[in-house]
């Protein structure tokens, strides 16, 4: 079978089968940003947004999401780069393998939350794992990152 | 390893129900259960157009329908104005955002998990399930029953002047609960009422009723002692997450630390 | 010092935070053959027949290979320098099969689904045997692991397949026994770690090509492509100059991928069909095939006088290295002589152990390397010294501890020339406010908060043994090539080593391009781990650097028809001192592209007689609920000494991400098996590594000593960082509750049973 959705704002079809992931197709479709980290739902590497909520595209059934609005971090290339500069300042995309799934939940956070608190922060993000920086230069990166857009806004 | 020969969107309630009867056909929740078991699904069938992902609030009830997300009922303002934050509380701790994004209402309830949070919330509350066939019936019949081919389409609170507390015990923070526990307090017939609603057991939640008048006043000793007979209504069993000793203690704690906080809250 | 030192962002970060295909996955072509294997759902088993004939008719099917394919000569998959101290007690597929999850057979296909199909109809008999699954009772039990008889040691470290023993020694200086008995005060206590994953965010994972020459090419997730090279030729039996291996990107290791975990797989299905193949392994084979820490139980005799100087330290250590040998005689080494030189008093110290078989996973290499496990012992052990004698267990140790300049017997009879482990407990100390915390504060509501406090030590490579080379190219307009064999796994060693080849040769960054690591083409490195890559490899550059320099201030001087002696080179130019006339380094790197016999490259390779110790202190800060013993991480202090702070971000990061592991190894970490050897911790749902929300506050500092001998007075860092929690938070659940663990993971449960029998 076949499914038809907007990925990244172009339209593409891919094959599917009733079991088939919206991971796989993804990657299929040359989004490489998108991991697989593990079979359990639990690591958030897979984490893309559909119609613009994070989701675990180890879970969706791509037949799900026909019509539907997929963003990888390939599509929001600008964005991901402005934060991931925040993530290079301090070291902290240590592998690497971890940070297309976090950024995409960080672009969804940073848009949903107003004003959140560190708690707030932690706890918005707590099903994106890493293993490699022990979170906290994460977590100096997103502050640092939120400083700098509240400025952005009032200049 | 999870595998569906046929996906098909329904256009109806009907159509939904009349696939469902196929014995190798399953409905759809958040797919996140599902996939990690070992199903031969013929037909898989999926609710999503139904309308099926909203809640409702009236004078009288909340109709949450089967399809709402984990996170919808966290954010629910309506819920929180009636409950406080024990809704939000039951729900906040599993695994993150983009999976509670995904994780339905309905599956949660549907799947009857030794594990499941939500399901020892809403037992604790005024709460139904509306199934397609089988009419409006009480949560705490629908969890002992074995799962069927009828169809959850919507979960109602019925609501009422109750005060819910709800906590549970993890050993890693976004870890499976413990032992979870929910507390609710409320006139029923002019007498006060309490239920004591305790899951992952490591078995699924039960509910007691207990018809208690206690005294905002209350020493702790007296409210250890009920606490202590509330816990003794329930079973607890041993597993890699804690042992039955140690459960039937934290559903002591629980149980006295949420009776306290809905005391001192009146 | 202007690049080495400061906060140098990542030479790979852009194409990390952009999701750039640059991992082995994303590498892989996509219509290579996918392999699976088939795993052995016993403990202990005889293969007796395997009917392949249903599975090979699935369509889409290339090759399923069984024991009979592969040939009968035993290899070691541990990533060492050969002759690797681990036992060749592996063949690729075995008749024999050894733990649950133990390789069957190997399903080579065009597609997951065939291959999945075919695995289902591939029929097995197995006989299936008594597994030995009590490391306790694993020495000289009369189920053996290994009864093989082509079973090899290569190396003298107290191995015998017929014993169970992987690894036996016997170790000491001074009389223990007699100093044991002159002392005021003996502890005798027995501590248990267990194994834990690695966890890194990429599975393990390989591909495999034969190329143009026929020759076969493996791309691989690992730490260690030279040694790959070497395993691969031996376990296929063919010549080493057959096989080159590339390392990509790699989605993390600590040490998980210093074993060579699938290669050999897919490399045999190309061999064998001449075929592209590929073996991604699941979440689920990571955990339960895997390389995990040594399970180690741990003896601790300690002797104190009155006065609370430690005399005398007596450790025997028991080590699980399950199924096969690899790293099972190099780790238990570290658990004791990386924890007893810690004490720079004793008189006398012995260090005795045994590593043995079992039907387990086999372990192999993570972070710390039998350190952590020996830390954990010493340190909890010093604790629980420090609460018999009364006293503070920051003071105990102020008054013990290894003191820069003292000769450490007990760690190879090396002498500490860079130790600040003084002042790191100094500022640890300070930072948490020790002593408004300890032992504890009552929070009221219920809560209670301790703080417990632990050292650690590791080393910088492995002396005398661990190799490293790199070569330095000058190209046109003058912009650098550095290649490299060390493995940058996310750590960020590709950067640091382009950050000290900056400082030396005095140019940017940006001019410097970092190459690495092709077998065929980068220069020898055995690979990141033991924390090597900034002591030894770095001292290969520096090397490296100091040649081509002398080759730049050469080439320049011939363009200026001045000798060498007159000119000076600043990075930027080559300056005739006596005429003030200069050549750019652009010019040059131009004009030796013609007429020249002069290659500007230099390469030169550094291995180390001594490993100099980074020396570490972490404070742990904990609040616990009374009634229901849960445990909570509130604070961290770390005080790292790892000489010079190459780069302070990543530096930082690496401690940071060292502790986070630790908490996870202290509170949630956990390989569960079944009476009968399954293994229950086969997921992140099961095995619950630290999420953010479990690790609370983490503050890093660094009290720098200078080592002579590395780098810009630099050691390593990339182990010592996960040492410290395990014994910290022990240690701190003790001040505050009186509850003495002694087996990790510590739990809640562990705590409240603990505060009940103190009740009682």
């Amino acid at each position: 079978m076949t499914v038809e959705f907007v990925l990244n704002g172009k339209r593409v079809t891919a094959e599917a089968t009733g079991d088939t992931v919206l991971l796989d197709v993804l990657r299929n479709l040359g989004c490489h940003s998108v991991k697989c980290g593990c079979e359990t739902t639990n690591c958030g590497l897979c984490t893309v947004w559909v119609n613009g909520k994070s989701r675990l595209s180890c879970s969706v059934l791509a037949l799900s999401i026909e019509g539907q609005e997929i963003t990888t971090l390939e599509g929001v290339k600008e964005k991901a780069e402005e934060f991931g500069s925040f993530l290079a300042a301090e070291g902290a995309e240590q592998c690497g393998f971890c940070s297309p799934g976090f950024i995409m939940n960080v672009l969804a956070m940073v848009r949903e939350l107003k004003n959140p608190n560190i708690e707030e922060i932690k706890e918005y993000l707590s099903g994106n794992l890493c293993r490699c920086t022990g979170y906290m230069g994460q977590l100096r990166a997103i502050c640092k990152y939120m400083e700098h857009m509240k400025e952005e806004v009032h200049s | 390893m999870l595998t569906i020969n046929n996906y098909v969107k329904a256009k109806s309630l009907e159509e939904a129900y009349e696939l469902n009867q196929a014995r190798n056909a399953r409905i759809m929740g958040g797919m996140l259960w599902m996939r990690l078991g070992n199903a031969r699904v013929q037909t898989l069938i999926d609710l999503s157009d139904l309308g099926l992902d909203q809640i409702e609030e009236t004078a009288h009830v909340f109709r949450i329908g089967a399809m709402c997300t984990l996170r919808q009922l966290e954010l629910h303002e309506g819920l929180k104005v009636l409950y406080g934050d024990s809704i939000a509380e039951s729900v906040r701790h599993i695994v993150g955002v983009q999976f509670r994004n995904q994780a339905t209402v309905g599956g949660s309830v549907y799947g009857r998990f030794g594990f499941s949070d939500v399901l020892t919330c809403l037992l604790s509350l005024d709460t139904f399930v509306e199934l397609y066939n089988g009419g409006t019936i009480r949560l705490s019949e629908f969890i002992n029953r074995k799962r069927d081919k009828d169809i959850l389409v919507s979960i109602i609170i019925r609501k009422s002047n109750r005060r819910l507390k709800y906590d549970a015990v993890r050993r890693a923070k976004t870890d499976f609960p413990v032992l979870t526990c929910a507390v609710v307090a409320g006139p029923v017939h002019g007498k006060e009422t309490w239920y004591f609603s305790v899951g992952a057991r490591p078995m699924k939640a039960k509910v007691l009723e207990k018809k208690w008048s206690i005294p905002r006043d209350i020493s702790d000793g007296l409210l250890m002692d009920y606490a202590k007979e509330a816990a003794a209504g329930f079973d607890y069993g041993t597993n890699m997450r804690g042992s039955a000793e140690y459960r039937r203690h934290l559903a002591e704690v629980l149980i006295r630390r949420s009776m306290h906080a809905i005391l001192m809250e009146e | 010092m202007r690049v080495v030192n400061q906060p140098v962002p990542k030479v790979d970060s852009r194409a990390l935070v952009e999701g750039q295909p640059v991992y082995t996955d994303d590498l892989a072509p996509a219509d290579c053959l996918i392999v699976k294997l088939l795993r052995s759902p016993h403990a202990h088993a005889l293969i007796q027949d395997i009917n392949l004939t249903r599975a090979l008719a699935v369509p889409g099917i290339e090759c399923i290979l069984t024991y009979e394919d592969c040939p009968d000569k035993r290899f070691t998959m541990a990533g060492q320098s050969y002759p690797e101290p681990s036992p060749y007690d592996r063949l690729i597929l075995d008749q024999r099969v050894r733990f649950v999850g133990d390789a069957v057979a190997i399903v080579a296909g065009t597609g997951k689904e065939a291959v999945n199909k075919a695995m289902k109809l591939i029929k097995v008999k197995y006989e299936v045997l008594e597994p030995l699954l009590d490391f306790r009772k694993a020495k000289d039990n009369a189920i053996l692991v290994h009864p093989e008889d082509n079973w090899k040691s290569l190396f003298p470290v107290g191995a015998d397949n017929k014993r169970n023993l992987c690894a036996h020694e016997e170790d000491g200086q001074g009389d223990i026994e007699s100093v044991l008995v002159s002392c005021d005060y003996v502890l005798d206590r027995t501590y248990h770690t267990k194994a834990n994953q690695q966890a890194m965010m990429e599975t393990f994972r390989t591909y495999t090509h034969l190329d143009t020459y026929g020759r076969l090419n493996v791309v691989s997730s690992t730490q260690i492509p030279f040694h790959v090279r070497r395993i691969l030729a031996t376990a296929l039996d063919i010549p080493k100059s057959k096989v080159r291996v590339i390392k990509p990107r790699i989605g993390g290791g600590f040490g998980a991928k210093q074993t060579a975990v699938t290669e050999v797989y897919p490399a045999l299905v190309t061999w064998k069909t001449g075929k592209p193949a590929k073996l991604v392994y699941t979440r689920e084979e990571s955990f339960i095939a895997s390389s995990p820490r040594h399970e180690m139980e741990i003896r601790v005799r300690l002797g104190a006088d009155k006065n609370g100087i430690i005399k005398g330290i007596d450790v025997y250590t028991l080590s699980n290295t399950g199924a096969f040998g690899e790293h099972g005689p190099t780790t238990v080494g570290l658990s004791g002589h990386k924890s007893i030189p810690l004490y720079g008093k004793a008189e006398a110290f012995r260090f005795i152990y045994d590593v043995v078989y079992t039907n387990v996973m086999s372990a192999g290499a993570y972070r710390g390397y039998g350190a952590t496990q020996g830390i954990f012992a010493m340190e909890s052990a010093v604790n629980e010294m420090a609460g018999i004698l009364g006293m503070d267990p920051v003071i105990l140790r102020e008054i013990n501890m290894v003191k820069e300049g003292q000769t450490m017997p007990a760690y190879y009879g090396e002498t500490a020339n860079s130790c600040a482990l003084d002042r790191c407990l100094a500022r640890a100390k300070k930072t948490i406010d020790w002593d408004n915390k300890y032992p504890y504060r009552d929070m009221g509501g219920g809560k209670i908060r301790g703080v417990g406090v632990a050292m650690a030590m590791q080393g910088s490579g492995i002396a005398a043994l661990d190799t490293a080379s790199v070569g330095i190219r000058v190209n046109d307009d003058g912009f650098y090539t550095l290649m490299v064999g060390a493995t940058d796994m996310g750590t960020g060693s590709d950067t640091i080593l382009a950050q000290m080849a900056a400082e030396c040769l005095g140019c940017d960054m940006e001019e410097i391009i970092v190459h690495g690591v092709d077998t065929d083409s980068s220069p020898y490195d055995c690979g990141s781990y033991a924390s090597s890559t900034t002591y030894v490899t770095g001292m290969a550059v520096l090397r490296t650097c100091e040649i081509l320099r002398r080759k730049i201030c050469a080439k320049g001087a011939s363009y200026m028809n001045c000798a060498p002696d007159d000119v000076e080179f600043d990075g930027e130019k080559v300056l005739n001192l006596k005429t003030g006339e200069s050549i750019s380094r652009q010019e040059i790197g131009n004009r030796v592209m013609c007429n020249n016999e002069d290659a500007l490259y230099a390469s030169e390779a550094f291995s180390s007689p001594i490993s100099p110790p980074p020396f570490m202190v972490g404070i742990a800060e904990v609040e616990i609920d009374k009634e229901t013993g849960q445990i909570e991480m509130i604070d961290y202090a770390a005080v790292v000494d790892c000489g010079t702070v190459v780069n302070p971000n990543l530096a930082r990061v690496q401690t940071e991400g060292g502790i986070a592991q630790g908490i996870g190894m202290a509170l949630f970490e956990d390989i569960v098996y079944n009476e009968k050897g399954k293994n229950y911790s086969n997921s992140f749902m099961q095995y619950k590594i630290p999420s953010r929300l479990d690790v609370g506050e983490i503050r890093v500092e660094f009290e720098s000593s200078y080592e002579p001998t590395g780098p810009f007075g630099a050691k390593s860092i990339g182990e010592i960082v996960i040492n410290t929690p395990p014994p910290a938070i022990v240690n701190a659940v003790h001040n505050a509750t009186g509850v003495l663990i002694r087996e990790l993971p510590v739990t809640a449960e562990k705590i409240y049973r603990g505060m009940k029998n103190k009740e009682k």
